[in-house]
């Protein structure tokens, strides 16, 4: 069956809104993965949190929309994949909690061990997703088991293949290095040097290890010549970033390891194409874009919705990073405002 | 236990959960941007006082709202599959609606607001706030559309082939009265928690500055406070009182068994009467059913703006059920088409009565403080303060646990007026690929891990409310050359 052109056009916005998501949480999971390894004391510390201070929630609703216009356009693929994915997506979501309210209440309180614990909340959510992601993505590309009924009966251990793995070695890697050269970009100082070192060097493991991946990608599941581009253009992402964080230029590095994370995302989908979710198990059993869309209807609506309110976003996200364009210092970090763990008096206010 | 029960108990738990937060930040947010507004217009140092402290309070409360709505998006793809397979072409839509028009927008703009003090100019600063609140309200409204749906399923048709439901009309689903009075009445409720909350901290605070001999403090900074949150429960809880009235008529129309649960009605009356207090048998029969005390003539009254109305029974309604839906489930199985009569008729009897706390606190704070510029040092007051703060909380809570096992045993229920085979049994949405240890594992984590954020809550939200409204600094009046200048921020994390 020929799919609706509107098929098509919303499982192309699904993988821009996995390019948004990933491209812009990638960096934010890359900061808060390097902030303990990366900041020497708590001034430092705040100093990486406060480069995404402002942005971070914006970013991570891209994967609350790509999750709700999955549900709207491919109703089945969203059953199926969250259904099937259950316990590595548990796990995600156990992250993503803790990380947003540790961000919010990290200082809220003036205290050592506070702030520690919270600070570990951080690292923890953020590396789990950074990784889980990756092998998400691989397990999708490679295919599952799913029966006649749609139903995904791979079990939690068939998903931790050595390609999977190398999926989620990669976007950990990716990430890392993508916040690295942000933190290189947003910062000043003697810090910002030792976040381009960094980045310098996590640039060639990361080419290393993700080419390795896209390249396995192409070879083994990918049935199109065209995504040799994104392999290539993903390669060029990564060496570019290499290339130009070397020189100084953290703008150009940023763009470029943007660019390597659209790459892969580009590929991904690609691969994926006209499937949403192979079935290795018997080919029938796959879900496609036709079999998993919603109904013209629905989609006629959400393009509508989307055509009008995606540049719009757009437009806002773009301009608040506008407004905090200024590198941060430490010297530019204000005292700690946190209340005491407890109150010395009834009111410590006012006297 | 089975899977489905699994599932249910998790639902309940991560959603009522999220409730529980998602009313204050609706109901705090718009008198945050009223207080910044104050201050902007009047210039006076207090209204920025408060919108600093209430401000601050509002993004401890935000943070769980965020992180606990997260859960929910997935949610129904995780422990619902079967169920989002056989609607998702309607329901999803408002989902991803509510992404693209309302959270994009709340994140974003509370990003520049908490973090733009000294970068944006003040009126944009403030549009900020504005633009918050006003998108917390979008979002109410678009996951009500979809809840309402579930409730009454309007503008859908049933496809045969697909065996699911198809969208026929997006306007009718966007129409849907069931909609319109759920929303005013959910963001009625959330500015009955907003206002009380407002009243109940400023409340305690006034008591404990003016016992510490600070009035001068108390009345320029505590009672303009209690005065908006006195306001604010004025008009909301009229509001919440008119649009229960109408959600009570509607439900009489599209869910009378909902209604005839609700009231522990056993058979079919006219003139029915609204009990206070029933006693019976928790096994959810009929029969020993007692209601002590009544008021006559109410519940025909709500359910049908008649005093004399007719309102049919719970085996009445079993019946007529059984005749159009059948008497067994796909699995074979009998259906018991009413839901938990002691849980529905408490639930709702709950749901109204605490309404007493703000209503009380609100008579109170009138009488206190009615003359011009007069504060209050008592005690009572104070303890009336604390206690009342939760009522609303609670009083919500109840009315979604009313709404959502008064559904029950349907997830989709059946419009009486619209397409029959638009309706599903709640056991037939449960993820059929999912096994009950995983569903376990789940529930257990998020339990423990809700119930630990939920403390770390209390604690910060106690912590900073009584440390009361410090004095602050204005923030520099801004123009693009000194956002670009080198001093320290005026708020980082
Ligand atoms: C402070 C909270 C609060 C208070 C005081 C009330 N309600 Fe309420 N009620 C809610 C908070 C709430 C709620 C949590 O917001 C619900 C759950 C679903 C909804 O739409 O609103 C609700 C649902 C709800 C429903 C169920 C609708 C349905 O299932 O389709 C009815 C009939 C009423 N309410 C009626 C009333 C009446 C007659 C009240 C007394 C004047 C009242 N409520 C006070
Ligand atoms: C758009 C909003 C909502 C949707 C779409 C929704 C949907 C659902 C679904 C799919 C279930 C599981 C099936 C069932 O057991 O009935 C459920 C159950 C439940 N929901 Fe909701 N819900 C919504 C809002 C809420 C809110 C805000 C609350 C409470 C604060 C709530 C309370 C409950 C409860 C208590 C149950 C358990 C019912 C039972 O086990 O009998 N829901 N809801
Ligand atoms: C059961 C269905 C529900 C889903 C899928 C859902 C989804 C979400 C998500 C994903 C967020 C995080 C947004 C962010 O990161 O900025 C969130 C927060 C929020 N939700 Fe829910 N939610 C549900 C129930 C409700 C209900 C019934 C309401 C209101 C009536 C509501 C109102 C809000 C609001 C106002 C926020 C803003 C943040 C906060 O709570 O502090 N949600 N919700």
């Amino acid at each position: 069956m020929e799919p609706h052109i509107l098929v098509i056009v919303w499982f192309v916005l699904i993988a821009v809104l996995w390019t948004g998501y990933l491209v812009l949480e990638g960096f934010d999971f890359g900061v808060g993965m390097l902030l303990r390894p990366l900041s020497k004391n708590d001034t430092e510390r705040r100093l990486v949190i406060n480069t995404i201070g402002p942005v971070w929630d914006g970013n991570e609703v891209w994967l609350l929309v790509a999750g709700g216009a999955t549900f709207a356009a491919f109703p089945e693929w969203y059953a199926t994949m969250f259904s099937g994915f259950y316990l590595p997506l548990l796990l995600i979501l156990v992250a993503l909690i803790i990380r947003a309210v540790a961000f919010e209440y990290r200082g809220k309180i003036d205290d050592d061990t506070w702030r520690n614990r919270w600070d570990w909340g951080i690292t923890f959510g953020s590396w789990v997703p950074a990784v889980l992601w990756g092998v998400a993505f691989a397990n999708l590309v490679r295919g599952v088991e799913i029966d006649a009924d749609h139903q995904m009966t791979s079990s939690f251990v068939d998903l931790l293949s050595p390609y999977a793995l190398l999926g989620g070695a990669t976007t950990a890697l990716l990430f890392l290095t993508h916040g690295a050269i942000f933190l290189s970009l947003k910062t000043d100082g003697e810090f910002r040097h030792r976040a381009r070192a960094l980045a310098t060097r996590l640039a060639i493991v990361s080419a290393a290890v993700g080419a390795t991946f896209v390249v396995w990608t192409q070879l083994a599941y990918s049935d199109k010549a065209w995504t040799w581009a994104a392999v290539g253009l993903a390669a060029l992402g990564v060496v570019g970033a290499w290339r130009a964080i070397q020189a100084g230029r953290e703008g150009w590095a940023f763009l470029a390891s943007a660019l390597a994370v659209l790459a892969a995302v580009v590929l991904i989908f690609g691969s994926l194409y006209p499937n949403v979710m192979p079935a290795i198990n018997d080919p029938a059993n796959s879900l496609t874009i036709v079999n998993a869309a919603a109904t013209p209807k629905t989609l006629t609506i959400m393009t509508w919705v989307a055509g009008f309110l995606t540049p719009l976003v757009l437009a806002y996200q773009g301009w608040t990073y506008w407004v905090f364009r200024k590198r941060l210092t430490a010297e530019r970090i204000p005292a700690a405002i946190g209340l005491p763990l407890r109150a010395e008096q009834p009111s410590a206010s006012d006297r | 236990m089975e899977a489905v029960d699994a599932a249910r108990w998790q639902f309940a738990i991560v959603t009522v959960y999220h409730f529980i937060f998602v009313p204050l930040t609706i109901g705090l947010s718009p008198l945050v941007a009223i207080m910044q507004t104050a201050w902007l217009v009047t210039g006076k140092a207090h209204w920025l006082r408060l919108t600093k402290f209430f401000g601050k309070l509002l993004l401890v409360n935000f943070a769980i709202g965020v992180a606990t709505g997260i859960v929910q998006e997935f949610q129904f793809g995780m422990n619902w599959s079967e169920y989002s397979r056989f609607v998702g072409d309607i329901f999803g839509a408002p989902l991803a609606i509510e992404g693209l028009a309302a959270f994009f927008i709340e994140s974003t703009f509370l990003g520049l607001w908490i973090f733009g003090w000294d970068r944006l100019p003040r009126k944009i600063h403030l549009a900020c706030i504005w633009l918050v609140a006003i998108a917390t309200n979008v979002s109410a409204f678009f996951i009500l559309a979809a809840n309402s749906w579930m409730q009454h399923p309007v503008g859908a048709i049933f496809n045969p082939e697909t065996g699911r439901a198809e969208l026929d009309d997006f306007g009718a689903v966007l129409l849907n009265n069931t909609l319109w009075a759920a929303f005013t009445h959910t963001v009625a409720t959330a500015l009955l928690v907003g206002g009380t909350f407002v009243t109940g901290v400023a409340g305690w605070l006034m008591v404990r500055e003016v016992r510490a001999g600070r009035i001068d403090l108390a009345r320029a900074v505590y009672r303009p406070a209690a005065l908006l949150g006195l306001v604010t429960i004025a008009v909301s809880g009229a509001g919440v009182a008119v649009s229960g009235d109408w959600q009570a008529k509607l439900m009489f129309e599209q869910q009378p068994m909902k209604m005839a649960a609700a009231e522990g009605l056993c058979e079919t009356q006219t003139g029915a009467g609204f009990s206070i207090l029933t006693v019976g048998d928790l096994s959810n029969s009929c029969e020993g059913v007692i209601h002590l005390i009544e008021v006559p003539g109410l519940t025909s009254y709500l359910a049908t703006g008649d005093f004399a109305g007719q309102v049919a029974g719970v085996p009445e309604l079993q019946q007529q059920m059984e005749e159009r839906y059948g008497e067994v489930d796909e699995q074979g199985e009998p259906v018991n088409y009413s839901p938990n009569l002691a849980l529905t008729y408490w639930s709702f009897r709950l749901m109204i009565g605490f309404a007493a706390g703000s209503a009380l606190l609100a008579v109170a704070a009138l009488w206190l403080l009615r003359k011009k510029g007069s504060v209050t040092d008592n005690r009572w007051f104070a303890k009336l303060c604390l206690i009342a703060i939760p009522m609303p909380f609670l009083a919500a809570s109840f009315g979604w646990i009313f709404t959502e096992t008064g559904r029950q045993p349907w997830v989709v229920v059946p419009n009486p007026t619209g397409v029959d085979m638009v309706r599903m049994l709640t056991s037939d949405g449960v993820s059929s690929s999912v096994g009950i240890a995983e569903v376990i594992t789940s529930l257990t984590v998020f339990t423990l891990l809700y119930g630990v954020l939920a403390v770390v809550w209390v604690k910060l939200m106690t912590r900073y409310a009584s440390h009361g409204a410090p004095e602050v600094e204005p923030p520099p009046e801004v123009d693009d050359e000194n956002a670009e200048s080198d001093r320290p921020l005026s708020f980082a994390y």
